[in-house]
C-alpha cells in the first residue's frame, strides 16, 4: 500500500467510526419510541399511517405472528415488483418505451429487491422503466432495508426482555426504520449526489453530437430474426454509422442514495456506481462508500444501547472492524501490484504521482486503485453487492477477498439489520464454544444459551453454506450452468462460485461476466436469495423469542466477559473458522489456483 | 394470517405512495430548481463549460481514435465503444488470453500513431474502464500523447501540455480519488486552438 491508498483508507474509516456512535444512539431513540424532535415533526404522520393501515400500534406480537407480518410484507412487495415489471410496456413513466420483462428475470429481480439481495440479471438503462425503477425497486430498496432492521431490533429486545411472550411490533419497527432513519438521511445524500452529477431528472434519454463518428458492423437479420448468413454461412453485416451518442438518464440519485444507505445495491445502470453518473467524482465515491458502512456499523452501538452496556455493541463493531481492515489492505495490496501478464507486454504499472498503476482493467479512472479496491470490501463486507469496478477482471487475490467476505455469511458488518443478528448468532455459537472448554453453561447477555437456541443458531451458520456449495456443484455439472462462463479456467469456475455466494449471502454484487439472465441462473439464484433471507430469519426471530421467554442469570465469577479483547478475539476465531474450514477448498479450485497460474506464466 | 394481510397490504401501498413517489418526486423538484446542469446529465458545449449547444457531456466520455484527438479509456460496451445507453465494463478475468490479446492489439494502435515513441504505455491506456464510459485518463496517460498530438497538429509541444494541465483535476479536497484528465474537454479544447 502506497502514502495515498493508506490516507484514503483511514480517511474513509475515520469518519465512518466517528459517526457511529451518534447515529446509533439516535436509532436506539427512534425503536424505543423516544426520538422527541424527530416524533415532534413526524409522529402525527407515523400516526396517520398507523391509523390508515390498521395497525394496533401498541399491539405485542409473538415471534410466529412477527415471522408471519414480515413474510406476507415481504410476499405482497415482491408481487407488486414482478407485477410491475411484467407490465411496464403498458403503464406510464416509460419514455423508452421499455417492453415487459422477461417471467423469469422478473421472478429473479422481484425475489432479488424484495430480499434486500439486489443481484442483477438485467441491464437497468436497458430494461427498466422509470415507473419500475420508482414504484418497484425504490420502494424495496427502503421496506426490504427497514424489515431487516426490524428484525434485528426484535433479536435485541430478546435480550433485554425478562420472561416476556412479545418481541415487538413488526408493523411499527418497520415504519420507523423507514420514517425516522432512512429517508431523512436518503434525501440529504441524494441532493449531494446530484450535487456532484448524478441525474435525477424524468426527461427521456438525451443524444448529444459525438465528435468523431463511428461505425460497427451490424447483423443483418432474416424476416423471422434469425441472423441471415451468406453463401459460405457466414453471418451477414452491414455497416452502421453512428454520429450521436444516446445518454442513458432519469430519476437515479434518488435511487441511488436508498441503494447504498439500505445495503441494497441494485444500480439504475447497468454498470452500476461505475456508472459516470451514478457515481461521478471521488467526492460522490466517498459519500456512497460511507453510506454502505454507516447503518450497520451504527447499529452496533444502537445494539449496545438497547441492551444497556454500550461495550458489548463495542466489543462486535471492533471484531468486525479488525476481520475488514485486514482483507481491505490485502486487496489493496493485490490490485495494486497489478497484472504479471501486462507487464510482459511493455506496460507500465508502477503507481507514480501521474497514475495509479496496477490492475486498471475494470476500474475507472477517477478511482484508481484504491478507492476500488476499498469499495470491493465495503460492498460485500456489507451486503450491498454494488460495484464501482468490475470484481470479474480483479487479480485472483484480489477477487478472492470480497467473495470471501460473502462467504463469511455476511455478518462483517452485513445487510442493514442482518448483518448485526447474524453477527450476534456467530457470538452465540462464540460463548457457547467458550463453555464448552470450561464445562459451564454458555451465557450471553444474562440469558443461559441453551440446546433449542444452539439449534436454531447452526441453522443460521449452516444453511446458506450448504446451499452455496450446492448450487455451485450442480452449476457446474448441468450444461445451462456451464454455458453463462465468459472466462476460460478457473476463472470461469470463480464465476458461478461468487455467484452462488453473492445470492445465497444476499449481497448481490457479481463476477459479471456470468451469462446469469438466462432461466438456470434467474430461478437457481432466486431461490437461492429466498432461501438466505427467510430460513435465517425466522430461526433467528425464534432465538430471539426463546431468550425474551428466559428469567435474566446474575454476572458470576464463571461468566464470561463478552466485552473484552479476548472475546473479540474469539468471535473473529469463530467468523474466520467457519468461514475456512467451509470454503477453502472450493475457493483452492478457482482463484487460488489462478493466482498460481498467473504468477507461473 | 388474515390479521395480518390488510395491515400489509395497506402499508405496501402506503409506502409506496411516501418512497416511490413522494420522494423521488421532491428530489427531483429540488434537483431540477437548484441544480439544474448536474440533475440533467452535466451537459456542455464546444467551450467546455455548460450554458451553450450541447456538444456532448462533461461526465461520460466519447470514444477517439483520430491521431489528431486525444484517446480516452478502451470502451467495451456494444455495440460500439461509449454506447451511454448500455454502460459495461469486458469483465475479462485477469488470466484470460482475451484480455491480453487486446491490450497487445491497443499497444500496437498506439505505437503504430506514434513511431518511435519510447516510453511505456501507462496501464489505464490499454485497460478497458468499468462503465466503458470513463471520462478521464490518467495524467500520464495524456503526457503520453503529448508528442503525437504536437506532430499531428504542428504545435509546439509545451502548448499542448499546458492544455492537458488545464483539463487535469486533482484529488478532490486534495486526498480522494486520484488525478485525472477529462478527455473530451481536453479534446474540445484543442480543437477550439484552430
Amino acid at each position: 500500500m502506497n502514502a495515498n491508498n493508506t490516507m484514503q483508507f483511514a480517511l474513509y474509516l475515520g469518519v465512518l467510526l466517528l459517526l457511529v456512535k451518534p447515529l446509533g444512539a439516535y436509532m436506539a431513540a427512534v425503536y424505543e419510541g423516544r426520538a422527541m424532535r424527530a416524533q415532534r415533526i413526524l409522529g402525527s404522520f407515523e400516526r396517520a399511517i398507523y391509523r390508515v393501515c390498521g395497525i394496533k400500534a401498541e399491539e405485542d406480537m409473538g415471534w410466529r405472528a412477527y415471522a408471519v407480518a414480515f413474510m406476507l410484507f415481504n410476499l405482497l412487495g415482491a408481487l407488486a415488483v414482478y407485477a410491475l415489471q411484467r407490465l411496464q410496456d403498458v403503464l406510464p413513466f416509460n419514455p423508452q418505451k421499455m417492453t415487459a420483462v422477461s417471467p423469469d428475470s422478473s421472478f429473479n429481480t422481484a425475489v432479488s429487491f424484495a430480499t434486500n439481495t439486489n443481484w442483477q440479471g438485467y441491464g437497468g438503462e436497458s430494461t427498466m422503466s422509470y415507473l419500475t425503477q420508482m414504484l418497484g425497486l425504490t420502494v424495496q430498496n427502503f421496506v426490504s432495508a427497514a424489515v431487516g432492521m426490524a428484525v434485528l431490533i426484535a433479536v435485541i429486545r430478546g435480550f433485554t426482555r425478562r420472561q416476556a411472550s412479545g418481541i415487538g411490533n413488526f408493523w411499527v419497527d418497520t415504519v420507523r426504520g423507514t420514517l425516522y432513519i432512512l429517508l431523512p438521511l436518503s434525501l440529504v445524500l441524494a441532493l449531494a449526489l446530484v450535487s456532484q452529477g448524478v441525474v435525477q431528472t424524468f426527461k427521456p434519454y438525451q443524444n448529444v453530437p459525438l465528435i468523431e463518428k463511428v461505425s460497427y458492423d451490424d447483423p443483418v437479420k432474416n424476416a423471422d430474426g434469425s441472423p441471415k448468413m451468406d453463401a459460405q454461412n457466414k453471418p451477414v453485416t452491414q455497416k452502421v454509422e453512428v454520429t450521436e451518442q444516446t445518454i442513458a438518464v432519469g430519476p437515479a440519485a434518488s435511487q441511488i442514495a436508498i441503494k447504498q444507505l439500505g445495503t441494497n445495491g441494485g444500480g439504475f445502470f447497468n454498470a452500476n456506481s461505475a456508472h459516470p453518473l451514478e457515481n461521478p467524482t471521488p467526492l460522490s465515491n466517498f459519500l456512497e462508500m460511507l453510506a454502505i458502512l454507516l447503518i450497520p456499523a451504527s447499529l452496533c452501538y444502537t445494539f449496545g444501547k438497547m441492551v444497556d452496556d454500550t461495550r458489548q455493541g463495542w466489543a462486535v463493531l471492533a471484531a468486525m472492524t479488525t476481520i475488514f481492515v485486514v482483507l481491505t489492505v490485502v486487496t489493496i495490496g493485490a490490485e495494486q501490484s497489478g497484472n504479471p501478464q501486462l507487464s510482459a507486454l511493455g506496460v507500465d504499472q508502477t503507481s507514480s504521482l501521474t497514475q495509479p498503476g496496477g490492475n486498471m482493467e475494470g476500474k475507472e479512472a477517477r478511482f484508481g486503485i484504491a478507492n476500488s479496491a476499498i469499495w470491493s470490501t465495503v460492498t460485500t463486507a456489507a451486503s450491498n453487492g454494488s460495484v464501482n469496478a468490475m470484481h470479474d477482471s480483479f487479480t485472483p487475490l484480489g477477487g478472492m477477498m470480497p467473495m470471501w467476505l460473502m462467504q463469511l455469511g455476511e455478518v462483517v458488518f452485513g445487510g442493514v439489520g442482518s448483518g448485526l443478528y447474524g453477527m450476534l448468532v456467530f457470538a452465540i455459537i462464540a460463548v457457547f464454544v467458550a463453555g464448552l472448554m470450561v464445562g459451564r453453561t454458555p451465557e450471553y447477555l444474562g440469558k443461559k444459551i441453551e440446546a433449542h437456541e444452539m439449534k436454531m443458531a447452526s441453522l443460521v451458520i449452516l444453511i446458506p453454506c450448504f446451499f452455496v456449495l450446492v448450487g455451485t456443484a450442480i452449476a457446474v455439472l448441468v450444461e445451462p450452468g456451464k454455458a453463462g462462463i465468459a472466462n476460460p479456467g478457473a476463472h470461469g469456475f470463480s464465476e458461478i462460485l461468487y455467484a452462488f455466494s453473492s445470492a445465497g449471502n444476499n449481497n448481490g454484487s457479481a463476477f459479471a461476466g456470468l451469462s446469469a439472465n438466462t432461466p438456470f441462473y434467474n430461478i437457481a439464484l432466486g431461490i437461492e436469495m429466498l432461501v438466505s433471507r427467510y430460513w435465517l430469519a425466522i430461526p433467528v426471530l425464534a432465538i430471539a423469542a426463546a431468550l425474551a421467554a428466559k428469567r435474566s442469570v446474575p454476572v458470576g465469577n464463571g461468566t464470561l466477559s463478552t466485552h473484552t479483547p479476548l472475546f473479540v478475539a474469539l468471535l473473529i476465531g469463530t467468523v474466520v473458522v467457519v468461514g475456512a474450514l467451509t470454503f477453502i477448498p472450493a475457493l483452492a479450485l478457482g482463484p487460488i489456483v489462478e493466482h498460481l497460474i498467473m504468477l507461473g506464466k | 394470517m388474515l390479521t395480518h394481510f390488510r395491515p400489509a397490504l395497506s402499508l405496501l401501498l402506503v409506502m409506496t405512495a411516501i418512497t416511490g413517489a413522494a420522494y423521488p418526486a421532491l428530489v427531483t423538484g429540488i434537483a431540477q430548481g437548484l441544480m439544474p446542469n448536474q440533475a440533467n446529465g452535466s451537459m456542455i458545449d464546444s467551450s467546455g463549460k455548460p450554458g451553450g449547444k450541447v456538444q456532448g457531456s462533461r461526465l461520460i466520455g466519447q470514444p477517439f481514435s483520430d491521431p489528431k484527438h486525444f484517446w480516452g479509456r478502451p470502451s467495451a460496451t456494444s455495440p460500439y465503444a461509449y454506447n451511454a445507453g448500455a454502460s459495461s465494463g469486458s469483465n475479462q478475468g485477469p488470466t484470460n488470453k482475451a484480455l491480453t490479446d487486446a491490450v497487445s492489439d491497443r499497444i500496437k494502435a498506439l505505437r503504430d500513431a506514434d513511431p518511435g515513441n519510447p516510453a511505456p504505455v501507462p496501464v489505464d491506456l490499454v485497460t478497458a474502464s468499468a462503465s466503458g464510459l470513463d471520462p478521464h485518463i490518467s495524467p500520464a496517460a495524456a503526457a503520453y500523447q503529448v508528442r503525437r498530438i504536437a506532430r499531428e497538429r504542428k504545435l509546439d509541444p509545451a502548448r499542448v501540455a499546458e492544455l492537458v494541465t488545464a483539463a487535469t483535476e486533482q484529488r478532490q479536497w486534495g486526498v480522494m480519488g486520484e488525478p485525472r484528465v477529462n478527455v473530451l474537454q481536453l479534446n474540445l479544447a484543442l480543437d477550439g486552438l484552430h
